[in-house]
């Protein structure tokens, strides 16, 4: 069997597994975020005891090797709860905790570097503190934080190829499959890293657009910094 | 006590703050007509904007009472929102909202705060803009405006709100003289529109021309209080203020 064939009809295959990881990938990026900025907020604005539980959560997920804290969802937190999860969920669950807890001090910082002053000048119309955080906080401290939040894309990207280890038909999954049943091993890995590549390079041409797209004169987080 | 006490729009009884074991404010008392504008000149660390800051709680004193009408505005408790939103605030750096244009930085409130409808607020805002001579900037981010400009907007947003007494610490100290000039100027027309302000600013000139009562104050307490006629009138006492305007005045003069 001559390459071209092998890699044609296997290559639907291939692309099947690009939209499994692209939904890894975007199904943890939104957990990450849903959950990251509100705990940010907790951590700048919250009470002790919040600040406490949220910098617990941030020590452990950022604390243990990715393969470590999937092995133990899939394994051991997610049986013992009595969740027969498919695999795919557990994998984007598990990313999408773990980036939240790096997204989390991505929008700190970004909270953190917004003045007192806006936060002053909200009260000092009547606005109520959750109020201002709501209308005034957030939408600059998304802003702020894009650029650095545009990592967390390359990083989860690259990280999704882990759950290759509980199964998740995803790309590599897939390639190794690939591998396994026709014995050509280079052009096959090549072919899925060339679809990584091309996934980083779409992914980051999205969030440049979409940093395009909310940017604001004054702020840094616009436009350009993030472009990779 | 033959005054009326509903005669003042505003009162201050007493108002003491520490931070540490720094005696910020030592017990501050004045009271305030409506239509006033009152201007508070001081050298610097002897509690003018904490005393600003405590009028409307921002920072919160630890004894004294401020009135608004008959009303406690200390010791308000959720309230105090209602009453913020009667007392404005000006600020030395402005304090723009960066992401919103200078409108919407006027509107915010009025729809966040007051509820009003998005329409409303709109026009509400663009007349408060108008008010200042800002109407033509309405589009623009604070990052493009001056600093006069945007000192404008910021009372605008403040007068959108339609409070009964305005604050203003500093209003035109981050500002070079041009732009100084214009802000006054709008805050001159505020005063004769009979606006009731408490100004701290070391504008002399402003002092002179606009305030009802001019306020030393020094290390914590009013040191002195006199009308303009009184302070820069040939008369006798208010050694201070005229000491520390001969300061301020070489100052201005290098
Ligand atoms: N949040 C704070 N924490 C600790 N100390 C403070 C705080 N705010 C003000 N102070 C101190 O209180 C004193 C009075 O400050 P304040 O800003 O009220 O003075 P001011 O008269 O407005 O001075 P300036 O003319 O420089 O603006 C200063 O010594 C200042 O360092
Ligand atoms: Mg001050």
């Amino acid at each position: 069997m001559d390459l071209f064939s092998v890699v044609a009809e296997w290559f639907p295959y291939l692309v099947e597994g690009i939209l499994v990881t692209v939904g890894l990938v975007a199904s943890a990026l939104i957990i990450g975020a849903c959950l990251g900025l509100p705990m940010a907020i907790g951590q700048v604005y919250g009470s002790r005891p919040l600040k406490y539980v949220i910098g617990l959560y941030v020590w452990f997920f950022r604390g243990l090797p990715v393969l470590v804290l999937l092995f133990m969802f899939y394994f051991t937190i997610f049986p013992l709860l009595n969740l027969d999860l498919d695999a795919f969920f557990v994998g984007a669950t598990v990313l999408g905790l773990r980036g939240a807890a790096y997204q989390s001090q991505i929008f700190r910082g970004a909270i953190q570097s917004i003045s007192e002053g806006q936060m002053t000048a909200a009260r000092s119309l009547g606005m109520s503190r959750a109020a201002a955080i709501r209308t005034i906080i957030i939408p600059q401290a998304v802003r702020i934080a894009l650029p650095g939040w545009s990592n967390e894309y390359p990083n989860i990207l690259t990280d999704s190829a882990i759950c290759y280890a509980i199964g998740v038909a995803e790309l590599l999954t897939r390639t190794s499959q690939i591998v396994t049943q026709t014995y050509i091993t280079m052009p096959i890995y090549i072919l899925c890293a060339l679809m990584f590549i091309m996934l980083n390079f779409a992914g980051m041409r999205v969030i440049a657009y979409l940093e395009k797209r909310v940017a604001i004169p004054g702020f840094s987080g616009g436009g350009q910094a993030g472009i990779v | 006590m033959s005054e009326n006490k509903t005669d003042y729009i505003l009162r201050v009884e007493d108002i003491h703050k520490t931070y540490g074991d720094a005696e910020v404010l030592k017990g501050v008392s004045f009271n305030v007509r409506k239509g006033d504008t009152i201007v508070f000149i001081g050298p610097s660390g002897t509690g003018k904007s904490t005393l600003l800051r405590c009028i409307n709680q921002l920072t919160v004193p630890d004894s004294g009472r401020v009135w608004l009408h008959d009303e406690e505005v200390t010791n308000s408790g959720k309230k105090i929102n209602r009453f913020r939103q009667k007392i404005g605030m000006v600020f030395q750096n402005f304090y723009l909202f960066d992401h919103l244009t200078a409108i919407k930085n006027v509107e915010i409130a009025l729809i966040k705060v007051k509820g009003m409808s998005p329409e409303a607020a709109r026009e509400k805002a663009l007349y408060e803009l108008r008010q200042v001579g800002m109407e033509d900037f309405a589009d623009h981010y604070p990052a493009e405006l001056s600093g006069g400009q945007a000192q404008r907007v910021s009372i605008a947003r403040a007068l959108a709100m339609e409070p009964d007494v305005i604050l203003f610490d500093e209003p035109t100290s981050a500002l070079d003289p041009e732009l100084t000039r214009e802000v006054l100027e709008v805050m001159r027309k505020l005063a004769l529109e009979g606006m009731t302000m408490l100004v701290v600013t070391h504008e002399m000139g402003f002092a002179r021309s606009v305030a009802t009562e001019i306020v030393f104050m020094e290390s914590g307490v009013i040191q002195e209080i006199g009308t303009p006629a009184e302070v820069f009138g040939d008369g006798g006492g208010f050694e201070r203020i005229r000491s520390f305007m001969g300061k301020i005045g070489d100052l201005s003069g290098d």
